[in-house]
């Protein structure tokens, strides 16, 4: 097995009374895209603060780039780039002088460090908008921006806190393209997220992180399997023909106010007909009919608490 | 690279983003500048002439009270334009760039060099601008020699290193912009209660100790001295640089520690 990109071992991190961090364990294999998903508050930032020497730990084994970030900061910090969730450019001055500002702190020399402002300006498609101050920029060129400057260095191991959050659609497809394009170079990306399609979309690994601790790990498939199967919604405008349907399906979830009930099912062929024909034979028409597969959203709500599951009845039937 | 060469190349990256933004956008600067300016001009004409008779032990006149003015608003003006160091790095703090820089592999006190050097020079260019009006409106500086000049750029240049390295800390502790700049107050407040506008002998008793021994008041009256060529008693001289190290030591290990601190 080759060394881990990152690794985290019982980490520990609490702010007086309030524990963030309750003992998380996590491995990255280097070249991959790891995900941390997890709901507002559950210590997403903490973690990625830790491992990328912006705060201490305080308690756990942590090895980031081959170096301990406790240990030997200045060397993890030699191997990482950081994207934070608040826009990390300076506003004050342009795009290309924030530009300039990262080369010359990573030493390059004039000339270098111009090259590589210039390639990546033109890059992330911020050419024109190179010589405008960064306040002046829309949210996601500024998001381009700050992960352009965090490119500058050449960093192995990028870490990408939220990096959509708050983009518009259009916006955080070409974030996509952007970290998939990172990826095929071959850089380590540690990436949080509060979406489930983005953890989807892009992670090898996504570990849910719930309260302070890793509910779950895996890819988005071994995630999808520990939630139990699909189901059939199905959904009516007349109470009594809700009432007979309830009486006529078994094994249903329903839900009285909305007038609906859920049938836990595969969403096959068979399983549809089966309950169609039973229907059919109540004489029992639906307004609507809708199948659900499990999606990283079932796998979410079902780890971080359940609260706020959408279709989940919040009563029995009496 | 040496961690020395790296410090230095740095600091001077810094300084020079420092220096960029105070080029872009000079308003706080000029704003800071006014105050000093602005009480110049009321001592000196509105008050003026009721202003003298009160120092030099009567028989003086407007032009005697510009010489006795000059030496502490220029310490003012010190003091003036350290709020906006308090004020810039407070708003650096509320930005996500010092998070940025706190994960890069730099010299990590450069942020903060960056900032006290570029308001050391500002500071410095603030005085030699208050200094033309000053001597646009009468000032004259004729008895002082040139190691007398030498000794006054010299106080000036290391008081403001001083209140820099406090405004600093004023800033790092300070939660937004606008408390950083109520918190930097007193460095505007403490000229008025120095001998800058009237000799410490005119107030009462037992305020006078408090006038006499806070920093600006040994750092005016040397700066006087120096100017003017008056006595400066080597007690105020001793003072003034003891105030000025003691409180850029205090200061640089104040804000070093706030800068070392997690931040939330």
């Amino acid at each position: 097995m080759t060394i881990p990109a990152i690794a985290a071992n019982g980490l520990r991190k609490s702010y007086g009374d309030k524990v963030v961090l309750d003992g998380i364990d996590l491995t990255v294999a280097a070249g991959t895209v790891f995900s941390l998903l997890g709901p507002n508050g559950a210590g997403k930032t903490t973690a990625v603060k830790i491992l990328s020497t912006l705060v201490t730990a305080d308690a756990g084994e942590l090895w980031v780039g081959g170096h301990d970030p406790a240990a030997n900061p200045q060397a993890v910090r030699a191997a990482i780039g950081v994207t934070g969730q608040f826009s990390a450019v300076d506003g004050l001055i342009t795009g290309e002088e924030n530009m300039w500002l990262m080369a010359d702190l990573n030493h390059l020399s004039r000339r270098d460090g111009r090259r590589t402002a210039a390639e990546l300006l033109e890059r992330f498609d911020l050419t024109d908008a190179a010589k405008k101050p960064a306040s002046t920029y829309s949210g996601g060129m500024k998001r381009r921006l700050d992960i352009a400057m965090t490119l500058v260095g050449d960093p192995r191991i990028i870490f990408l806190d939220e990096p959509t959050t708050g983009l518009d659609p259009r916006s955080r497809h070409n974030m996509w393209g952007i970290i998939r394009e990172l990826v095929s170079d071959g850089v380590t990306v540690f990436l949080t997220t509060q979406y489930l399609d983005e953890a989807d979309e892009l992670a090898d690994r996504i570990a849910v992180l719930d309260d302070g601790k890793i509910a779950a790990e895996g890819t988005a498939e071994e995630l999808k399997r520990l939630v139990p199967g699909g189901h059939v919604r199905l959904r009516f405008t007349d109470p009594a023909a809700y009432r007979a349907a309830v009486a006529a399906l078994r094994e249903v979830t329903p839900d009285e106010e909305s007038l609906s009930l859920q049938i836990p099912s595969g969403g096959s062929q068979r399983e549809l007909r089966a309950i169609l024909d039973r229907l059919h034979a109540a004489a029992i028409e639906a307004d609507e009919l809708t199948v659900h597969t499990p999606d990283l959203d079932d796998v979410f709500f079902a780890l971080t608490g359940g609260t706020g599951i959408p279709d989940q009845p919040k009563e029995t039937a009496r | 690279m040496s961690s020395f060469t790296l410090a230095v190349r740095d600091s001077s990256t810094m300084l020079r983003r420092n220096l960029l933004h105070a080029r872009r956008y000079p308003s706080l600067t000029l704003n800071l500048l006014l105050t000093p300016v602005m009480l110049l001009l009321l001592f000196v004409y509105v008050f003026g002439d009721t202003m003298s008779a009160g120092i030099g032990g009567g028989g003086a006149d407007r032009s005697d009270y510009i010489a006795y003015l000059v030496p502490g608003l220029l310490l003012m003006t010190v003091g003036s334009t350290t709020i906006g160091t308090a004020v810039s790095v407070a708003n650096d703090m509320n930005e996500g760039i010092i998070a940025r820089f706190r994960t890069m592999a730099i010299h990590r006190g450069s942020v903060l060099v960056g900032h006290v050097i570029g308001s050391v020079l500002q500071s410095i260019l603030s005085v030699a601008f208050v200094g033309v009006i000053a001597v646009a409106i009468g000032f004259r500086s004729t008895d002082a020699t040139v190691p007398e000049w030498i000794a006054a750029f010299g106080l000036l240049a290391l008081f403001s290193l001083a209140l820099t390295w406090i405004a600093v800390g004023m800033g790092l502790i300070s939660p937004s912009v606008e408390a950083a700049s109520n918190n930097a107050l007193p460095l505007i407040f403490l000229p008025l209660i120095s001998s800058a506008f009237v000799p410490v002998d005119a107030m009462p008793g037992w305020f006078r100790p408090i006038a006499e021994y806070q920093p600006f008041t040994p750092a005016i009256e040397t700066l006087r001295g120096l100017l003017l060529g008056t006595e400066i008693g080597q007690r105020n001289g001793w003072l003034a640089i003891a105030w000025c190290l003691g409180l850029t030591v205090l200061g640089y290990l104040w804000a070093t520690a706030k800068f070392d601190n997690d931040p939330r």
